[in-house]
């Protein structure tokens, strides 16, 4: 084995990894605003692609430029969430709150289903298409330009969390929803931020997964599985930490799959994830 | 002197407890009114009651002639009301600063205004050196100090404490009780609950004492501190056989 294939290999996790991270940071936000896990995460990114195809082939609309289309809709569909599901079960016990969102995750898989059919779609002939050679490293445009744009999506989230009013003001309710609400913050609008923050953070990783990936109904439960691990890996509420295992977690599967054996790529995934649950349990920087 | 607040006929049951049973004071503008009451008398409920956080069953609440019964707790920020908590609730990953700047930001819709103004806040509370310190590094004193900063940055005209003292080393006391006067000084109207029977009776113009969630009584520190009900609530009623 040369060490060509070892670079490929790792640079094909970094891109894939921020995928990941992408997907993460959105989960994560959403627990860390209000300790409410959302399994129907996966879902949502499933969504996000059918949304990215039908833009296609209803309209001729070009992945690249339905990124914001897609965005508003999931966004909308973040609120929608939080006001009709979410808000109603946010002062339950966990089995109610995790047992709401589990029964949104297969409802959406259902109708998805239903109304688009299990068929596996793909986008045909995206403008960003093809692959360039680097020293024997083959990169392919779509997974490159998917992975720029999730670097700098999450750019963006971390600059309003940690920079604007209102991102100070979703810090605050996550750390005390008390005390935030007798500082003047709303912690429903908050909260139903959040949601649409979450959820437009898999509609771009959704928006660019459909370039070179199949869309059907089942497609975010890989996803949301890696998603699960890397919060948990960087620590529930933390977005940096989100970044950090998002990219470990997409070299782990991808230089795994490589040395070892590509069928057992989730067990690399999952046995570094234990690793650091023995380690250190609340991930890298979380706080839970 | 006119009303800043009026609480009347305020009541909350729990089950079958009456935490507040038609609680009835005004609260005028300058002044410091403390609460008194053995535990479980109802004072922190009150608090919630007043500031939103628990909806009432019967009784109003009068912020200068507007109602503000049962809103949600930040429209009641923003109307002027401040709240501290007797279980300290700062934002325990962010700094001295940050956590201010999120009080001023109800005001204040610049972050370096916003900013400038939690500095000024920061060092009327003596913390200025602190002031780049997480909250989770701070004492409980200070902790105190920080939460009293955190709700002067909104701006309130009425600023409702639970238990400034409570829970502090004997030394911390004082520059504590000192910050109060400082308040009122200030023209803040400050509602404070306080177990220290000695602070409540030197800072207070008026007392509201509670005991099993009625009104006890309500009069100045003197009237008080010879109230047979209030002696009762707090050394037990002696037998007379």
């Amino acid at each position: 084995m040369t060490s060509q294939v070892i670079i490929q290999a790792i640079i094909s996790g970094i891109l894939m990894g921020l995928i990941y991270a992408l997907i993460a940071a959105g989960l994560s936000l959403i627990f860390g605003l209000m300790e409410i896990v959302n399994f129907a995460h996966g879902d949502h990114l499933m969504l996000s692609m059918f949304s990215t195809f039908w833009f296609w082939m209803l309209f001729g609309i070009d992945p690249i430029f339905s990124i914001p289309l897609t965005i508003i809709l999931m966004a909308f569909l973040g609120v929608f969430t939080h006001y009709f599901i979410i808000r109603k079960i946010l002062n339950s016990t966990m089995l109610i709150q995790i047992c709401a969102t589990f029964g949104l995750a297969v409802t959406i898989r259902a109708l998805a289903q239903f109304f688009f059919t299990p068929d596996f779609r793909t986008i045909k002939n995206p403008i960003i298409q093809g692959k360039f050679e680097v020293y024997g490293v083959f990169i392919g445009y779509p997974q490159l330009f998917a992975s720029f744009v999730c670097l700098f999506a999450f750019i963006l989230l971390y600059l309003f969390v940690t920079k604007t009013e209102t991102g100070t003001a979703l810090q605050a309710t996550s750390q005390d929803r008390q005390a935030a609400e007798i500082l003047g913050i709303p912690s429903n609008k908050m909260f139903a931020l959040g949601w649409a923050i979450g959820l437009s953070c898999v509609a771009v990783a959704g928006s660019m997964l459909s370039n070179y990936y199949y869309v059907f109904p089942d497609v975010g439960v890989n996803f949301s599985l890696f998603a699960f691990v890397a919060v948990a890996l960087g620590g529930f509420g933390s977005i940096n930490g989100s970044l950090i295992a998002g990219v470990i977690i997409g070299i782990v599967e991808s230089v795994g799959g490589l040395l070892i054996d590509p069928s057992y790529k989730l067990l690399y995934v999952f046995a570094v994830y234990l690793l650091v649950v023995i380690l250190r349990p609340q991930g890298i920087f979380g706080r839970y | 002197m006119s009303n800043l607040l009026k609480v009347e006929n305020l009541s909350r049951s729990f089950g079958g407890i009456h935490a507040n049973s038609d609680i009835t004071f005004d609260v005028n503008e300058g002044e410091i009114l403390g609460v008194i009451g053995p535990n479980g008398a109802g004072k922190s409920t009150l608090f919630d009651l007043i500031t939103g956080f628990t909806k009432s069953d019967k009784g109003q609440v009068i912020l200068r002639d507007k109602n503000i019964t049962n809103i949600r707790p930040d429209l009641i920020c923003r109307l002027g009301v401040g709240r501290t908590f007797q279980k300290l609730k700062p934002f325990a990953d962010q700094t001295l600063l940050e956590n201010v700047i999120v009080g001023a930001l109800v005001k204040e819709k610049n972050l370096k205004v916003a900013r400038d103004k939690a500095l000024e806040i920061i060092d009327f509370v003596d913390l200025i050196e602190k002031r780049h310190h997480y909250a989770k590094e701070l004492s409980t004193g200070q902790r105190k100090r920080l939460e009293l900063a955190r709700a002067l940055a909104t701006d309130p005209k009425l600023l409702l404490m639970d238990e400034v003292t409570g829970g502090v080393d004997q030394r911390t006391i004082p520059g504590l009780v000192e910050l109060v006067l400082k308040l009122k000084k200030n023209g803040i109207t400050v509602v404070t609950i306080e177990h220290n029977m000695k602070i409540i009776m030197d800072i207070s113009d008026r007392i509201l004492a509670l005991n099993q969630g009625k009104r006890i009584a309500f009069d100045t520190p003197k009237n008080i501190s010879q109230n047979t009900q209030v002696i009762d609530a707090y050394l037990g009623t002696v037998d007379a056989a």
